[in-house]
């Protein structure tokens, strides 16, 4: 019993810290979006050097895939 | 049970197989606004255009699908004539030098006034960029068009043509 009582009390405290970290996330609105459109802020900011490395690194694990991930842009339609 | 998940399920994959980009909405007053001149300075309202279709295109220097709508709403606006029909442009850059810049490369000859603040799409609650507002000669939203490509203009001049029509 008291066992459990302390389980809970451990958990509580990861999850309020959690919870306060997290009001401090916001929406981003849709004309807010400028600073990520940003160059700096691309996760690639030179596709076509990108393109090379990975063709020739892919060439000599002779795999493919799971080096890119989206991110950043003005979401713009 | 079963037949209201399934019923559930069907209405969402629906909801995401349809993709309109040219809403007409339920007529309702456009939120008046009082912003400047982007260039002059000069405060203009949308009343001061009341009786003339407007197209209202909210924009911003970072937006790629504006590097193709501003040069085609220019032309429309030329095509139609500024008598009866107006495309009002609002720069949301929060600095409008960048508005000016993006203007010097896609140089438009309708009004272009800035808002830095972002209290006017927020009234017209925008969500997404570019989307424009169509307001026909009594002030109230006639269509909402989020997005840009464009094949895009073709609808754009059928709907102002309409409404230009309607007004007499």
């Amino acid at each position: 019993m008291n066992h459990k009582i302390v389980s809970h009390k451990v958990m509580l405290l990861p999850m309020l810290l959690v919870a306060l970290g997290m009001a401090g996330c916001t929406a981003v609105q849709p004309w807010e979006r400028g600073e990520l459109a940003r160059t700096e802020m691309k996760w690639d900011p030179d596709p076509m050097k990108s393109a090379l490395r990975d063709h020739i690194y892919f060439s000599k694990e002779g795999s493919s895939g799971g080096a890119s991930s989206g991110g950043g842009g003005c979401g713009c339609n | 049970m079963l037949k209201s998940k399934w019923l559930c399920s069907t209405a969402l994959m629906l909801s995401l197989i349809t993709n309109v980009s040219w809403a007409e909405s339920d007529a309702q007053p456009a939120p008046p606004f009082s912003l400047p001149d982007i260039y002059s300075g000069e405060s203009k309202t949308l009343e001061d255009y009341k009786g003339k279709v407007i197209y209202l295109d909210f924009w911003a220097s970072w937006c790629g699908p504006c590097r193709q709508s501003l040069p085609l709403l220019n032309e429309l606006r030329d095509e139609l004539g500024s008598e009866y029909f107006e495309v009002i442009a609002i720069n949301l850059d929060q600095n409008p030098e960048d508005g000016k810049r993006f203007l010097q490369k896609y140089p438009v000859n309708y009004p272009v006034l800035t808002d830095t603040t972002g209290s006017t799409p927020q009234k017209y609650q925008l969500s997404g960029m570019p989307t424009s507002y169509l307001i026909d000669q009594n002030g109230e939203i006639q269509g909402v068009h989020e997005g840009f490509r464009s094949s895009d203009i073709d609808k754009i001049r059928k709907a102002v043509q309409t409404l230009m029509r309607q007004g007499g």
